[in-house]
C-alpha cells in the first residue's frame, strides 16, 4: 500500500486506532468497535437526543430483525405526506407536513397512524439513518435538499397557514412530493423501516427534538459541507487494489448508469421547461383568438374564433398538466435515482475506508511484530511482555477490521441486489404510469377539438 | 462531413429539375402549402384564397396537371412548376398556359427570382388605375437562414453525437428545409394565381411581361439603401395615414367603419400570427426534447441487461415516435392556423392600403371642390371664365375618380371579406380535423405501446 502520499497520511492520522481515545471526535474512530455495539460519532450530539429514550441495544436489534424481514412478501407499509402547513411567522416560521402511515408490520403498535413533521425532521431522520447504517453498507435513500431561496419565499409570504402564491404552492408541492418519495423509499427497505428512530418518526405524536445539524446556514451545516468536500477529495485520490472482481464490475456499471441517467435527467428537464413555456404561449394564442373574435365582424367566424379561444385555453391547462407528469413522473423520479446512486457511491466509499482500516491495522501489526522480534533478539524480557500484548491487541484489531470489511462487502452485494430489483420495477412502473397519463391527455385533446369542430363547419 | 459539397448537395435537393409537369409532388397546385410531414390528403391549400374565390374558377381549379386539358376562352393558368434553391437565391420556373389574345405563346416557361416578384408587385401597386383594387400582397422573402444555421451547428456538433443521431438529425433538417422551401414556392404561386384570376390584373401589361419575357427583369436585389428608403416610405405612409384619417371626414359610413375595423383587425391578426408562430416553435422544441430523451434512453439501454434492456429500448422508441407525432401537430398548426393568420395579416394590410388610397383620393376631390369654389368666387363677374371651366373639369374628374374608386373599393372589400371568411373556415375545419386525427393516432400508438411494454415487463 502506498503510504507516501500526503492524502493517505492525513487519512491515517484520522484512523489512528491505537489512540482511539485521543481522537474521539474523529469520524473514523467509529470504525473500530465490533459490529453490533453502539457507535458514536460527530453526529452523536443530536443522535443522543433521539436514542436516549431507547435502549442502547437498539442498533443491536438490527441483525435478528433483518433475518425476519428481508422477505417483503406479506408486509406492506404505505406512507402519505400531506397537508403542508405554515407554522409561525416570518423567518422563524416553518412548514409542517402530516405523515400518515398504513401498515401491517407487527412491530408498529397500530396499523394506521399519523404524525406532524417539519422539513428538518425529515433531514434529521435521514442523517440518523446515515449515521447508523451507511458504514454497514446500506443504501440510505437521500433526503430532498435544502432550498433556501424557495423556503424563504414561503416563509415571508404573508398567509398564515396557506402556502401562498401559486409559485410558492408549486414549490411546496414539489417538496411535499419529494419528502413523500423519500419516506416511502426508506419504508420499502426491510431494515430501515423497522429502525426504532424511523418508527418513532412515523408513530410518535411527540415533537421530535430539534436536530441542529440540518440547518443549511448553521455552523454545523458549513462544517458538514467541508467534510463532504474532504471526502470527495479522498474518493478521487484513493484507489484501492481491488481483489473482488464483482466490485470492479459494479463500480463501472454504477458509474456508467449514473452518467446515462444524468443525461436523461437533463433531457427531461428540458422537456419540462419547453412544455411549460408551450403552455404559456398557448394561453397567449387563446387571448389573441379572443381578441380577433371580438373584432371580427362576420358572426359565424367570430363565434368560431371565440370557441377557438376556449379550446386553446383548455389546451393551455392540459399542456401544464402534461408538464406536471413530465416533471413528477419522469424528471423527479430520475433525480431521485441520481441521489440513490450518490448514496451507493457513499457505501462503496465506506467499504474503501474499511479496507484502509484493515490495511492500516495489518501494517501496525507487522510493525509490532517487528518490535517484538527486536526485543526477542535483544533479549529484553521486560519489554517483551508489553510487545507481545501489543501484537495480540493488533491481531484482534486486524481480525475485527477484516471482519468489518468482509461484512460491508457482503452487505453491499445484498443491498445492490435489492436495489437493482427495485430500480427495474420502479422504472417500469413509472414509464407505464407516464404513458397512461399521456393517453388520457390525448383523449382530452380529441374531446376538445371535437367540441370545436362544429363551430368551424357552421361558418357560412 | 459538412463541407461545401455536402452543403450544396443538400441545398439543391429540393429541386426536381423536370419541366414536363410531373414535378407535381413538389409543387402541386392543389397543395400550394403541402407539408411533407402532413399526409397529402390532409393538407390541401391553406392560403388558396386566390383560387378559392377566383372568378374564373374553371381555369384555376386544379385540372390534373399531367393532362393539360383544353383551356376555355380567355383562360390564364399560372403555376410554379419547378424551383431551384441556390446559395442566396431561389429560382422559380413559372409555367403559363393561356388562351388570352395578347400572349405570343400558349404555353411558356420563364425563370424568375423573388426580386422579380417584388418588382411585379411594386409595378401593380404604383399603377394609378389600380388604386381601387386590393393589391394581392407580395410573397415574403425566402428565408432559409434558420435552417442553414441549424445545419451549420449540426456540422459543428458532429463530434458530439453518434452516427445514427447525426444521420437522423441531418435528415430531419433536410425535411425541415424542404418544408420551408415548398412553403416559399407555394406563397409565390399564390401571389401569381391571385393576379391571374383577377379580372383586371390578369390583363396587366407588367404581368404579361413577367410571364413572357425570357430575360432578367433587371430587378436588382434590394440594396441596403433601398430597404432604408422603403422604411422611410412606409414611415411616410403611416404619418400620411394618420394625417388623412384625422383631417378628411369620410362621407361614407361603410368605408369609415371598414378602415377602423381593418386597422384594429390587422393589429390583432399580426399579434395572433406572432404568438402562433412562437407557440408552434416551442411545440417543436417539445418534440426535440422527446428526441433527446429518446437518445438518452437508447444509450441507457446499452448499460442495461436482458429484459430491462428491451424495455428501455422500447421506451426510447416510444419517445422518438411521440417526437414525430408532436412535431407533426406543431407543423400542422403552423400550416393551418399560422399561415392563414399570416396571409390575412398581409392581405388586410393591402385592403387597408386601398382605403388609404381612397381617402387620399377623397382629399383630392375635396381640394378640387374648394378650387372650384375659389375660382367661381374669383370670377363672379366674368362670363364663362376659362379658370372656372378648368376647375369644373378637374372637379368632375376628381369626383368621377372618387366615385368609381369607391364603387370598386366596396366590391373589393366585400370580396376580401368573403375570401377571408372562406379561408378561415377552411383552415379551422382542417385544423380541428388534423388535431383530432393526430391525437387519436397518438392515443392509439400509446395504447399499443403500453401493451407491448406490459408484455416485456
Amino acid at each position: 500500500m502506498d503510504v507516501e502520499s500526503p492524502e493517505h497520511t492525513r487519512e491515517f492520522a484520522e484512523v489512528d486506532i491505537n489512540n482511539g481515545a485521543a481522537s474521539a471526535s474523529e469520524d473514523e474512530e467509529e470504525e473500530v468497535p465490533a459490529p453490533g455495539s453502539v457507535t458514536l460519532g460527530n453526529e452523536s450530539s443530536d443522535r443522543d437526543l433521539f436514542v436516549s429514550a431507547l435502549s442502547p441495544s437498539s442498533i443491536g436489534d438490527v441483525h435478528p430483525l433483518q433475518e425476519v424481514l428481508t422477505d417483503d412478501g406479506d408486509y406492506f407499509i404505505n406512507i402519505v405526506v400531506s397537508d403542508p402547513q405554515k407554522i409561525g411567522d416570518g423567518m422563524g416560521s416553518y412548514l409542517a407536513y402530516k405523515v400518515t402511515t398504513k401498515t401491517n408490520i407487527p412491530k408498529f403498535k397500530r396499523t394506521e397512524f399519523s404524525s406532524m413533521r417539519r422539513f428538518s425532521d425529515f433531514l434529521g431522520i435521514h442523517d440518523l439513518l446515515v449515521g447508523k447504517y451507511m458504514r454497514l453498507g446500506r443504501i440510505i435513500p437521500p433526503a430532498p435538499s435544502k432550498n433556501i431561496i424557495g423556503s424563504t419565499k414561503v416563509k415571508i409570504s404573508p398567509q398564515q397557514s396557506e402556502p401562498g402564491t401559486p409559485m410558492n404552492q408549486e414549490w411546496v408541492e414539489i417538496r411535499r412530493a419529494a419528502l413523500e418519495r423519500f419516506v416511502h423509499r426508506t419504508a420499502q427497505h426491510p431494515v430501515l423501516r423497522v429502525d426504532l428512530d424511523f418508527m418513532n418518526f412515523l408513530e410518535s405524536d411527540q415533537e421530535l427534538p430539534r436536530s441542529v445539524n440540518t440547518s443549511a446556514l448553521s455552523g454545523a451545516g458549513v462544517i458538514r459541507l467541508f467534510n463532504k468536500v474532504g471526502e470527495t477529495v479522498n474518493k478521487i485520490t484513493y484507489k484501492m487494489d481491488e481483489n473482488d472482481p464483482w466490485f470492479d464490475d459494479k463500480i463501472t456499471e454504477v458509474e456508467s448508469l449514473d452518467a446515462n441517467l444524468q443525461k436523461l435527467h437533463n433531457a427531461m428537464k428540458s422537456l419540462v421547461t419547453s412544455r411549460r413555456e408551450l403552455s404559456l404561449l398557448t394561453g397567449l394564442v387563446a387571448k389573441s383568438a379572443a381578441m380577433l373574435s371580438t373584432c371580427e365582424e362576420h358572426t359565424g367566424l367570430s363565434r368560431a374564433l371565440s370557441n377557438l379561444a376556449d379550446v386553446e385555453e383548455k389546451i393551455e391547462l392540459l399542456r401544464s398538466e402534461q408538464a406536471n407528469s413530465d416533471f413528477f413522473i419522469l424528471a423527479e423520479f430520475i433525480k431521485d435515482y441520481l441521489g440513490l446512486f450518490g448514496a451507493i457511491k457513499c457505501i462503496f466509499h465506506e467499504r474503501v475506508k474499511a479496507f484502509q482500516n484493515w490495511q492500516y491495522a495489518q501494517m501496525q501489526l507487522s510493525k509490532r511484530r517487528e518490535n517484538r522480534g527486536r526485543f526477542e533478539l535483544a533479549n529484553r524480557a521486560d519489554k517483551l511482555d508489553q510487545a507481545q500484548q501489543e501484537v495480540d491487541e493488533w491481531q484482534g484489531k486486524v481480525q475485527r477490521c477484516q471482519q468489518q470489511f468482509d461484512d460491508i462487502s457482503a452487505e453491499i452485494k445484498r443491498e445492490m441486489e435489492r436495489f437493482e430489483l427495485t430500480r427495474v420495477k420502479d422504472f417500469k412502473v413509472n414509464i407505464i404510469k407516464y404513458i397512461e397519463d399521456q393517453m388520457a391527455h390525448q383523449q382530452q385533446i380529441v374531446s376538445y377539438w371535437e367540441a370545436f369542430a362544429p363551430f368551424a363547419r357552421e361558418i357560412v | 462531413m459538412m463541407d461545401g459539397t455536402d452543403d450544396s448537395n443538400l441545398l439543391n435537393s429540393p429541386s426536381a429539375t423536370n419541366n414536363n409537369g410531373s414535378t407535381m409532388e413538389i409543387v402541386s397546385p392543389t397543395n400550394p402549402l403541402a407539408n411533407p410531414l402532413a399526409s397529402p390528403a390532409a393538407a390541401p391549400a391553406t392560403n388558396g384564397s386566390g383560387s378559392a374565390t377566383s372568378p374564373d374558377s374553371s381555369s384555376s381549379a386544379p385540372a390534373t396537371p399531367a393532362a393539360p386539358v383544353a383551356l376555355g376562352e380567355n383562360a390564364l393558368h399560372v403555376e410554379i412548376s419547378d424551383a431551384l434553391s441556390e446559395k442566396e437565391k431561389v429560382k422559380f420556373t413559372v409555367h403559363t398556359r393561356t388562351t388570352l389574345p395578347g400572349f405570343a405563346k400558349k404555353d411558356n416557361n420563364v425563370v424568375r427570382q423573388h426580386e422579380e416578384f417584388v418588382w411585379l408587385h411594386d409595378r401593380i401597386e404604383e399603377n394609378e388605375d389600380y388604386a381601387g383594387y386590393i393589391i394581392p400582397p407580395c410573397p415574403p422573402r425566402p428565408d432559409f437562414d434558420a435552417s442553414r444555421e441549424k445545419l451549420q451547428r449540426l456540422g459543428e456538433g458532429e463530434g458530439n453525437m453518434t452516427k445514427e443521431e447525426f444521420k437522423k438529425m441531418k435528415s430531419e433538417l433536410e425535411a425541415e428545409y424542404l418544408a420551408t422551401f415548398k412553403k416559399t414556392v407555394a406563397m409565390h404561386e399564390v401571389f401569381l394565381r391571385r393576379l391571374a384570376s383577377h379580372p383586371v390584373f390578369r390583363v396587366d401589361q407588367h404581368l404579361k411581361v413577367f410571364l413572357e419575357y425570357d430575360q432578367d427583369l433587371c430587378a436588382k436585389p434590394r440594396k441596403k439603401m433601398a430597404i432604408f428608403g422603403g422604411f422611410v416610405k412606409s414611415l411616410g405612409k403611416t404619418t400620411d395615414e394618420i394625417l388623412l384619417s384625422a383631417t378628411v371626414r369620410d362621407v361614407n359610413d361603410f368605408f369609415e367603419n371598414e378602415l377602423q375595423f381593418l386597422t384594429e383587425y390587422h393589429g390583432h391578426l399580426r399579434e395572433a400570427a406572432i404568438r402562433t408562430e412562437k407557440m408552434t416553435q416551442r411545440h417543436k422544441d417539445v418534440g426535440d426534447s422527446h428526441q433527446k430523451i429518446s437518445n438518452a434512453l437508447t444509450q441507457l439501454s446499452t448499460t442495461e441487461k436482458g429484459n430491462v434492456e428491451t424495455f428501455v429500448a422500447k421506451t426510447a422508441e416510444i419517445f422518438e415516435r411521440i417526437k414525430n407525432l408532436e412535431t407533426r401537430v406543431a407543423s400542422d398548426q403552423d400550416l393551418k392556423l399560422g399561415d392563414t393568420l399570416r396571409y390575412y395579416q398581409r392581405d388586410s394590410d393591402a385592403a387597408k392600403a386601398l382605403l388609404i388610397r381612397r381617402l387620399r383620393c377623397l382629399a383630392a376631390y375635396e381640394t378640387a371642390n374648394r378650387n372650384l369654389e375659389k375660382a367661381r368666387s374669383k370670377n363672379k363677374d366674368v362670363h364663362a371664365p376659362l379658370e372656372v371651366q378648368e376647375a369644373e373639369t378637374a372637379q368632375a374628374e376628381a369626383c368621377e375618380k372618387f366615385e368609381s374608386m369607391s364603387a370598386c373599393g366596396k366590391e373589393e372589400l366585400i370580396g376580401f371579406r368573403n375570401r377571408r371568411v372562406a379561408a378561415f373556415k377552411k383552415s379551422l375545419v382542417e385544423l380541428s380535423e388534423l388535431e383530432i386525427k393526430h391525437a387519436k393516432t397518438q392515443y392509439e400508438y400509446l395504447r399499443q405501446s403500453l401493451l407491448a411494454l406490459k408484455e416485456i415487463a
